[in-house]
């Protein structure tokens, strides 16, 4: 009787998804700010992959941290991903001598909004924050650091596919080179490297992966401890769990007071 | 052993001489005495096991409250305090983001193992006479359970947690003559700000916890105790921290990593996924009706989905007691309930158009018809030969 009764339950549960598609059937694709169609690119899994997070750390102190803090982030926290105190001191802090101090920035808000016409935002969980339908974070920012293209509308002379209008101007334009849009009457938005920079686009979609995966630890640096533990505190659960199952300790019981 | 117990039993006879502790313990809670089903099933354990979790959230929730700091004033970095303190236990407190993720992966457990327990009553007619005030005590804790959350989630202070709660309290002043003066009260400002975030803090540290303790000691009627469902729960739930913290948005969604900023609201509002079936209730309903606004109606009708639970004592006249004594025509009813309040609650979860819109209110119409229509259809049922057997 109670088989009955789970087999209605599960029937019941095929009616869901059911549901679901005839509400999603009328999502549309997902158009970026102006009217652009942007399928984020796949960043690569780097995040066990030390050589690549110190890389990106590097990158990030030298080329992010002058107007983006990363204020919840404190500099020793980078011997997590295998830097000696020294290193730190001596190759990453530029903006302060206390190796307990967040990451912050030395430039003034006033400064920055009369420079910019706003205050860059802090990128501590920024990979988080930026998940979205269009998928995790660190693709969007992934795509997003090599879509910079040079359009001299824009204050800064650059503008972006994914993020159209930004503010900010191609910091890794050095390494990139210049891109334009490939034909900017078309509605098509692809890119054309017009001038080459110092890397090939291999090698730097590679860099951009690296200073992603640095981004991506920064967001939640416990992740990697997070996971490690997990699997010991499951496996204590599974035995525990068989345990209990081989010595069925009594069935039901109710714990009724006389 | 056998010492021990009869040391503890001549120490409850010392406090019995003293003071009226067992006689307290039977009178006012009514764990000690109370019959309880003896067909008990699976679908049982979600009471207790809800009880686990909401011990649970007061434990992690001590700890939270040592290091997290209600204060919407920006630091010397631009971030208010007390997003920057949620960020401060994620990274510099020792385990504080066990701590934090037990938190919020215990906030999605316990609504769901309200729900579940919820659906056995409906399943099994747990309400029905004389259980009638047991079921209404329940409803007024999901009702302070839905507040308590509601409050909870301003807590982070990110971009959700202002504009959910900026919607939902927006909500309530529509209500006529008390709702602008509620509101105002309730925000403690004209906008949602720092002495709304104090007070919301104050009720989700203290009011609401004792209030929903006290409710709580009324409320249950007996315990059930299975190491190997707790284990399995236990299991699930720690694959989820560890694992899946964010549970695809669901959980912890993302644009509430951002910080709330009162000068962008964001392209898509929507609360956690426990109040989205209401929440598109809300945006359901869209026709002015007997001269008042479409909008009074919405918030009506949120109301009333979360609290129509409370009549199904007296709507369900269904003379099986337990499922499987029910009739067909009840089971399909609550089928069909279930599917559409599935889909209720994943509408709320997405922006809205036009087709979604139908859909959401051909499910609100089917949301209150299974209600409402209770008496009716439930009558209908010829229960099975055997109806009324797990009382004898």
């Amino acid at each position: 009787m109670n088989k009955l009764f789970l087999k209605l339950m599960l029937l019941q549960l095929l009616f869901v998804p059911l549901a679901a598609i005839a509400a999603g059937a009328a999502a549309p694709g997902v158009a970026g700010a102006a009217g652009t169609l942007i399928n984020l690119d796949h960043a690569p899994d780097k995040s066990h992959d030390q050589a690549a997070l110190q890389n990106g750390a590097r990158l990030f102190t030298k080329y992010c941290l002058t107007c983006h803090s990363a204020s919840f982030m404190r500099y020793n926290r980078l011997r997590d991903i295998g830097f000696t105190e020294q290193q730190i001191k001596e190759e990453l802090m530029f903006a302060t001598d206390k190796i307990g101090d967040p990451m912050k920035v030395a430039m003034r808000k006033a400064d920055a909004q009369r420079w910019f016409g706003l205050v860059p935002p802090d990128h501590s969980v920024t990979v988080r924050a930026r998940t979205s339908a269009l998928g995790p974070g660190e693709d969007w920012i992934y795509t997003y650091l090599r879509s910079f293209y040079r359009d001299p509308t824009r204050p800064s002379g650059w503008n972006n596919l994914v993020f159209q209008n930004v503010a900010m101007h191609h910091v890794l334009w050095e390494f990139q080179g210049e891109q334009v849009l490939e034909d900017p009457l078309s509605k098509t938005y692809k890119l054309r490297l017009a001038i080459p920079g110092k890397l090939t686009p291999a090698e730097y979609d590679n860099l951009v992966a690296d200073l992603v995966a640095y981004l991506k630890y920064m967001s939640e640096p416990s992740a990697g401890l997070r996971k490690e533990l997990g699997v010991y505190v499951l496996i204590a659960l599974f035995v525990l769990l068989a345990f209990a199952i081989v010595l069925k300790p009594g069935s039901v019981k109710l714990a009724r007071r006389p | 052993m056998a010492t021990v117990n009869t040391r503890l039993g001549g120490l409850i006879a010392w406090i019995d001489e003293r003071t009226p502790l067992t006689t307290t313990w039977k009178s006012a809670t009514r764990l000690a005495g109370y019959y309880a089903p003896k067909n008990v099933t699976f679908w049982y354990f979600f009471g207790t096991l809800a009880i686990v979790v909401l011990i649970s959230q007061l434990v992690t929730g001590i700890f939270l409250t040592m290091h997290y700091k209600p204060d919407a004033s920006l630091n010397e970095s631009g971030v208010p305090l007390a997003f920057a303190s949620v960020e401060y236990i994620m990274r510099d407190v020792p385990w504080g983001w066990l701590i934090r993720y037990l938190h919020s992966t215990g906030a999605s457990a316990l609504l769901i193992l309200v729900y579940l327990h919820m659906f056995r009553s409906v399943l099994y007619s747990s309400y029905i006479k004389p259980r009638e005030l047991t079921w209404l005590l329940g409803m007024t804790i999901f009702i302070g359970l839905a507040a308590q959350t509601f409050v909870g989630y301003l807590m982070p202070w990110g971009q959700l947690s202002f504009w959910a709660a900026q919607v939902i309290v927006n909500a309530f002043s529509q209500i006529p003559f008390f709702g602008p003066d509620f509101t105002l009260w309730l925000r403690g400002d004209y906008v949602i700000g720092d002495a709304t975030l104090n007070r919301f803090f104050s009720f989700h540290v203290i009011a609401f916890p004792a209030l929903l303790l006290w409710l709580l000691f009324q409320h249950i009627p007996h315990t059930v105790k299975d190491i190997r469902i707790f284990l399995g729960f236990l299991t699930v739930c720690v694959a989820i921290v560890f694992y899946l913290p964010e549970m695809g948005g669901y959980f912890l969604e993302y644009n509430n990593f951002t910080q709330a900023n009162p000068l962008q609201t964001p392209q898509h509002i929507a609360p956690l996924w426990y109040f989205t079936s209401y929440y598109s209730i809300l945006r359901a309903i869209t026709y002015p009706l007997f001269g008042i606004d479409a909008k009074l109606w919405g918030v009506l009708g949120m109301l009333a989905a979360m609290v129509i639970f409370a009549l199904l004592p007296w709507l369900d006249k269904s003379r099986g007691m337990s499922f499987r004594q029910k009739g067909p025509i009840f089971k399909v009813a609550l089928a069909i309930f279930v599917v559409s309040f599935v889909t209720l609650s994943y509408l709320g979860t997405v922006p809205t158009d036009p087709l979604r819109l139908l859909l959401a209110q051909i499910c609100t119409a089917i949301y209150f018809a299974f209600f409402l229509l209770m008496p009716i259809y439930s009558r209908m049922d010829n229960p099975r030969g055997d109806a009324g057997r797990s009382t004898r």
